[in-house]
């Protein structure tokens, strides 16, 4: 431990190092615990324990002692934990409210035969179900109510949709800003261009969101003539505006560090500037411009304000012109109206888990495929 | 000192004393460049005859980089450069308003210090010119590429891996890529820019052997601090000091017999 390469380390040193050490263990730290702190609160869900169906079987209270505690937390939706605290007596309560709740049930229910469905089943949260009175099987995200839907394709549609859509417009732009302003902009205009746009992502979430709100859907609908107005066609415009100046500022990062003597060479054999920075210098900086892209995917599919503001409906829809609920959107909109350890709570941060493991994902592809990228410019491959 | 720098003297350049010099293939005419205010560049006039090969020698801040680039025009892209006079190329000035720069730097090619082929496989680099210039045919294109790789010296070393990276090749071969790459485009002229100072003897030795043989073929202008190069390759020599041109003159009178003091104390090692 500590410096011992050819040099003995003075004491000042080495409380500097152990120091930096800690803090960038911390960060690891910080990143798993969080990870594992939602990963827990969605363990239910994971292990089917949790039981939405409205008309359960009652047990009687007198039959406490029949069955085993584990059939008796699932049925009162209480942790072990909770269970180990509470007397014969507490169970016996609670036991009684859930054959009262049982007795409230109104009566169009007890014969219907979604209120015996246990939505949070994996099968109900991915696969189209036909519920009562509807003609088809349908993807249903719909928490509240007597009988909650909890189908996440329509959430994770809809991230999509409003995330694609915000890197189909932002990739571009962005990187064609870097290329104009680090090979083709005077000196002048690069040093106002540059600082302006990074100044861009100064600008909060809620009022990019609030913009888009007011005065985007309204002139891109007099534009496109759509029907919905707040849809996630706006939203991803919206969320493109954000995300522009995390892509744009890598990427112009990584086109300016292609060596100058490229651009010589390219110059001297009579290249354009514009041949010189669409041929040479983009093609070595793609790593780094792929890496901007990939952040720029992490920052959209997490941004959560612009589009809530922008379109929250979770319609099951691939048309970017319908609305659309993205997973972020959806946690925040819904977290505080969540009943703590309930069902729509586990699935909300199963929701989290998903979007984690999404983003981490996306992360090391593009970590291979940059490393790749780069191993082949230096001919190592 | 002056009998060891100069090992083999090509004989005076024949094409240079000789009738035709009536219309030399460059002529520099009164050229002064200014960065700014400080002037880099002082009244220099010289005429250089085709298929020769020129050094430019003199110590570092010279100016004789900077009058290789105003060959081709790259001081262009150089913030703040002013340039007076004239450079004939062919009879036709370079720095006319009319003259476009890209069909320019067809015409005159470059070779860098460092050597500079792009991250891309041995083939493409060659071709890159040619592609720019609208080659488009493949066979074309293969048949243009062997020619300049054999004419460089590389093709036995590359030909079993021409797609893969140029940047797995080693010093010197990189350089010799960069030359075949300038040659492809057939330009007139070569300018190379102190093109094996950075590479180890043997490579020099290769570099310098295909000067020579491409001197059949280019006019080439070279900027070289070793003066035992210049006087091994070069068949007229001009020395630069603080942006003058001093002396020009046949390679092997410039190391045996030169007429400026300056000159002699340079290629004696006295100072520079």
């Amino acid at each position: 431990m500590g410096i011992h390469r050819g040099h003995k380390a003075r004491p000042v040193e080495w409380l500097a190092e152990k120091f930096i050490f800690f803090v960038s263990l911390s960060a690891i730290l910080m990143v798993l615990l969080i990870f594992l702190f939602v990963a827990r609160e969605a363990l239910p869900v994971f292990f089917g324990q949790t039981n939405t169906a409205l008309v359960q079987k009652p047990i009687p209270p007198e039959d406490l002692d029949k069955h085993s505690p584990a059939e008796l937390e699932a049925y009162l939706e209480i942790t072990p934990d909770q269970f180990a605290k509470m007397s014969k007596a507490n169970l016996r309560d609670l036991m009684d409210v859930k054959v009262e709740e049982q007795d409230d049930i109104p009566d169009n229910f007890r014969d219907d035969p979604d209120a015996r469905i246990n939505t949070t089943q994996w099968k109900y949260l991915i696969q189209p179900h036909q519920w009562t009175d509807y003609d088809k099987p349908e993807y249903i995200w719909q928490p509240v109510g007597q009988i909650q839907k909890y189908n996440i394709i329509p959430l994770i549609v809809g991230t999509l949709k409003v995330t694609l859509v915000g890197l189909f417009f932002a990739v571009p732009l962005a990187v064609g800003a870097a290329i104009y302003v680090s090979q083709l902009a005077r000196p002048r205009v690069r040093e106002i261009l540059k600082p302006a746009i990074e100044l861009l992502s100064g600008i909060p979430s809620v009022v990019v969101g609030f913009f888009a709100l007011l005065v985007m859907a309204t002139v891109l609908q007099s534009i496109f003539h759509y029907q919905t107005r707040l849809n996630a066609f706006v939203a991803g415009l919206a969320l493109g505006f954000a995300v522009i100046p995390v892509i744009f500022s890598i990427a112009e990062d990584a086109l300016t560090s292609v060596p100058r003597a490229y651009t010589q060479a390219a110059l001297a054999l009579g290249a354009s500037r514009w041949q010189t920075a669409w041929q040479i210098v983009l093609p070595a900086a793609l790593p780094g411009v792929f890496a901007a892209a990939v952040l720029g995917f992490g920052r959209a599919i997490g941004e959560t304000m612009i589009v809530l503001m922008v379109c929250s409906a979770s319609v099951m829809s691939w048309s970017i012109f319908d609305s659309a609920r993205s997973i972020t959107t959806t946690i925040a909109a819904e977290m505080a109206e969540a009943v703590s350890g309930g069902p729509h709570y586990r699935i909300l941060f199963m929701l989290g888990a998903l979007l984690f493991a999404a983003t981490f994902v996306s992360n090391m592809v593009g970590d291979f495929v940059i490393h790749r990228f780069k191993q082949k410019l230096e001919g190592k491959r | 000192m002056a009998e060891i720098l100069i090992p083999k003297i090509t004989p005076p350049a024949t094409a240079a004393t000789a009738a035709k010099s009536a219309a030399p293939l460059i002529e520099i005419e009164n050229i002064s460049l200014f960065y700014g205010a400080s002037k880099a560049l002082k009244n220099i006039s010289l005429k250089l005859d085709e298929k020769v090969v020129t050094a430019f020698i003199g110590p570092s801040g010279c100016g004789k980089s900077t009058l290789l680039r105003c060959l081709n025009r790259m001081n262009d892209l150089i913030d703040n450069v002013r340039i007076e006079g004239a450079i004939k190329i062919g009879g036709h000035d370079i720095y006319s308003p009319d003259v476009d720069v890209i069909e320019l730097r067809k015409r005159v090619g470059m070779v860098f210090q460092k050597s500079n082929p792009f991250p891309k496989s041995i083939y493409e680099n060659v071709a890159y010119g040619l592609r720019l210039h609208g080659v488009k045919n493949r066979g074309e294109l293969d048949a243009a590429v062997e020619k300049s790789l054999r004419q460089s010296a590389l093709w036995d070393e590359v030909k079993d891996r021409l797609h893969s990276s140029a940047l797995g090749l080693s010093g010197g071969q990189q350089q010799r890529l960069c030359i075949a790459r300038a040659i492809a485009i057939r330009p007139e002229i070569i300018l190379m820019d102190e093109p094996a100072s950075a590479l180890d003897p043997i490579a020099t030795t290769r570099v310098e052997e295909l000067i020579l043989e491409l001197k059949k073929d280019f006019t080439i202008v070279i900027v070289t601090h070793n003066m035992q190069q210049a006087a091994r390759i070069s068949d007229q020599t001009a020395f630069f000091y603080i942006g003058e041109l001093i002396e020009f003159d046949a390679t092997g009178k410039i190391f045996t017999n030169p007429a400026k003091k300056q000159t002699e104390d340079y290629v004696t090692g006295r100072f520079g």
